[in-house]
Formats: C-alpha cells, structure tokens, sequence
C-alpha cells in the first residue's frame, strides 16, 4: 500500500506531473522572454493536457494500432518510476545500484517515441524515430561515461551518496558535467539536438500521427523529463538537494538554475544535422567524457582532489 | 467520423479545454500568399498568441483549429477534404481573408469551386463550425476575433 501511495503521489506521478508542467511553464515564459514577448499564463501546460485529453483518437489505417497505442505508456512508466527513484535518493532512501537502474529507467522514454514512431506507419515518423535512434546510440556513451566520473568522485553506487558529493569541484566533474547537461538536452528534445521532431523539415517526427490522450501522454513524459533530468544532474553534479534546515530554498534554486542553463542552450542556437549531432557526441562529447574519467582516475589514484 | 448532417456533440469541458489551447494547423487552397503572411504576423512577438496558448503545429492531428487561406481550387479540395477528416474532433475551422469566405478576387475565376462554408456544407455535409474573416487581407486583430468567436460558437454548442 505504502509503495502504491509513493508511486502514485507523493514522490511519483502527481508530484512529478505537478513539477513537471511547472517547468514546463518556466521553460516557455523564459524562452518567450527571451524572444521579447509575454508568454503563456502558468497553467498553460495543464490546459493543452486537458485539450487533448478530450480530443478524438485517431489511428490510421497503416498503423500497428497495439504497439501505436501502447508505446506512450511505456515512457510515462519509465519516468513514474525515474522520479520515485531520484527524489526518494535525495529524501535519503537508496539501494545499491540505483544509480545503474536510473540510466537504465531514462533511456525508456527515448524507447517509447522510437516504438510509437516506428509503429504509427507514417514514413515521416518512421524517419523521426531512426533519427531518435541515432541519437541515443550517439549520446548514451558519453552520458555513461561522465555519470562513471561522479560515481569515481563519489566513490559509492549509491544516489544517495553521489547526491552528497559535489563533483562539479573538480576539473573532471566540470567537464563531466559539460557532457551529461548536452545528454540531457538531446533526452529533452531541445534545439541543438531537436533533430528527430524538427518542426521545419519533418513537422513533428515520431508523435506526428497522435492526437488526443496518447499524444497527451507523450506530452506528460517530456513535462516529466523535464522535471527528472535537470534533478538527474542536481543530484549526480551539484550535490543534491539537503532537505535539513534552509537546504531545500537552495537545492530548489541549484535546480532552477539547470533548468535555465537547458532553456537558454535551447534559445540561442540553431538545430544541427543528424550527421553533425553524431560527430559533435562521438568525437567533443566522447572525448571530453573519457578525458574527464582519465583525470578522475589519475586524481582518484594520486590523491588530487581537485582534479 | 461523424456521419453527414448529423449533430457534432461537444462536451462542456471538451468545449474549455480547446478554448483554453487552440492549436492552429495553416492550409492554403490557392492564395495569393498574403494571408498566409498576416497569419504569420500573429505569431510575431508584438501579437504574441502564446499569451492565449495559441500555437502553430505542424500536424492536422496535434490540431483545434483549421486555418484556411484561398479561394479552394479544383485540385485542392481533395486535400482539403483529406486534412478535415484527419483532425480530432472537436474542432472549428476558421476561412481566412475575403478568398476563404466568399472567393474574393477570384470570384469568377473557372478553377475555383467555392468558398470554404459552402465546400463544407454543400460537399462535405459536415455541421463543422466555419468562421468567415474578411479582409484582402484580414489584420491580425481580425484574425485573432475569427478565432475567438469560433470559439465562443463551440462553447455554445455544446448541447
Ligand atoms: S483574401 Fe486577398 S490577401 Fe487573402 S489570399 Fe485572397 S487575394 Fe490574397
């Protein structure tokens, strides 16, 4: 009872949606600042959830309409259980290796808009997920390898204690960092890296033959993400959010601070091509990744901690 | 797909929501490209229509609201009958300029079978809400009015 309660309130679904469409909201109104313009009033993403939750489903002819209807759940359970796992870690609630089962929960979601796009039969989403698919073979790698470098600083599997240590101390941590924040903007879907839904040229990628409940599904994932991934890097890079005393006013804003580091990455520059995302995260991103593991290793075995 | 002459029936809540977030899907049907522009003029910072969740997307089904420019030529009513039936329900449509509403210019032209109500009532025998905004072309004011009263059409529908 006590876990279907978790799961389903307080540190799972309704918190998470709650926090999560509030980013949402903050990720528009900043970018609409930024382009001089007011933005949409703060409920706004709950309203869109509302609109197409009362809106027609409609399956086309092509589809595979099981695995069509049935892949945005898969991303949406993948992120339930992501942010149980992240904020119950930063509550001080851990078990060894949660850390592997995060990396593992994250990649769902990516999963989740390749089997839908794949399975909508529209050769337009089938294109979004293949680029989907690129990307994520493109950016796991690195991702790994820079979360392997908080784990080394950390010395420990356990969320809880990687949520302990500020590795973003040392020269490794920093460039770690650098590379998980880029992961992370490719998870989100936001320019640079917005490649498999781009608007322009293939209109919405893999969600382009959704409509209604499944599209607002889909849509309630990325609020998720959105919440789950900044929060990721929080507690991996930045120490975490200490729920002793003021600890929290200042986690929030560490948070906060993330979130705008991805927004204003996303403002201020222009979407790449499939090849040059793949290049930019095999050749920066993986370098950066194994350089940042080599200096965490030689300051682990010499005993420079600020290396 | 609702069958032809029958009563669309819109759920006070389903009726909110949409005016809540329209999202506007732009067809063109044989314009002269400049109310295509002033549609576009919506979405510039200085009329903002993110401020009412207003929102360009790119896909008949992620849409609320058709927007339809021109005067609806042979070759594009099919296409403009296939993007109808491809949006959920409920949702209005909105013809944009004196093209959309009664052929404007062309009005004696041999390509053109009608304005977009007609098309829509007399063809597709649909009670789809349609929305006349007349201009050549129509201001962003219009435009944003057109929508808002097509919107309030949708609420009061509902029963
Ligand atoms: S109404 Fe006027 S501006 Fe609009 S498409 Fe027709 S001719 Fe062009």
């Amino acid at each position: 009872m006590r876990y279907v309660l978790e799961l389903v309130i307080y540190p799972g679904f309704i918190f998470a949606t709650a926090v999560g469409l509030l980013t949402s909201w903050f990720e528009r109104k900043v970018s609409a600042l930024v382009q001089w313009r007011k933005g949409p009033p703060v409920l706004q993403p709950l309203y869109d959830l509302v609109k197409l939750a009362g809106k027609e489903t409609l399956v086309s002819e092509r589809a595979n309409s099981a695995g069509f209807l049935l892949a945005p759940f898969l991303g949406f359970a993948g992120a339930i259980v992501a942010s149980l796992i992240l904020w119950n870690a930063n509550l001080g609630r851990s078990f060894l290796g949660d850390s592997i089962v995060l990396l593992y929960l994250l990649v769902l979601p990516a999963l989740a808009v390749i089997l839908g796009g794949l399975a909508s039969g529209n050769p337009i989403a089938i294109l979004g997920a293949t680029r989907e698919l690129k990307l994520v073979l493109a950016y796991e790698v690195p991702l790994v390898l820079a979360v392997i470098v908080a784990i080394l600083k950390a010395d420990s599997l356990l969320l809880h204690r990687l949520g302990n240590t500020i590795t973003i101390g040392s020269l490794s941590g920093v460039l770690a960092f650098f590379v998980a924040l880029l992961a992370v903007q490719v998870k989100l879907g936001f320019a640079p890296f917005d490649i498999a839904e781009a608007e322009t040229e293939l209109i919405a990628g893999p969600y382009i033959e959704y409509s209604g409940p499944p599209l607002a599904v889909f849509k309630l994932t990325h609020a998720m993400l959105l919440f789950i991934l900044p929060l990721f890097l929080v507690t991996l890079f930045l120490g975490g959010i200490d729920f002793r005393g003021l600890g929290w006013l200042w986690g929030i804003l560490k948070y906060l601070g993330v979130v705008l580091a991805i927004v204003l990455i996303k403002n201020t520059n222009p979407r790449l091509r499939i090849d040059q995302a793949i290049r930019f995260f095999w050749r920066y991103g993986l370098g950066l990744a194994l350089l940042a593991l080599v200096l965490a290793i030689i300051g682990d075995q010499v005993g420079l901690r600020w290396l | 797909m609702a069958s032809a002459g029958s009563k669309t029936r819109t759920s006070p809540w389903q009726a909110w929501g949409i005016s809540r977030s329209p999202w506007v899907y732009h067809l063109a049907t044989g314009t002269c490209n400049n109310c295509d522009i002033e549609l576009l003029d919506c979405l510039t910072p200085r009329y903002d229509l993110e401020r009412f969740g207003i929102k360009l997307v790119g896909s008949p089904r992620h849409a609320d609201v058709l927007m339809v420019t021109g005067m609806m030529n042979r070759k594009c009513l099919p296409r403009f009958i296939a993007v109808c039936r491809q949006v959920p329900k409920p949702y209005i449509i909105v013809a944009l300029g004196a093209c959309g509403a009664n052929k404007g210019i062309f009005h004696d032209s041999y390509n053109t079978v009608g304005p977009v109500e007609r098309v829509v009532r007399e063809i597709m025998k649909e009670d789809t809400i349609v929305v006349n905004v007349p201009g050549c072309p129509p201001k962003p004011e219009a435009i944003i009015l057109g929508v808002v009263k097509g919107l309030k059409l949708l609420q009061e529908r509902r029963r």
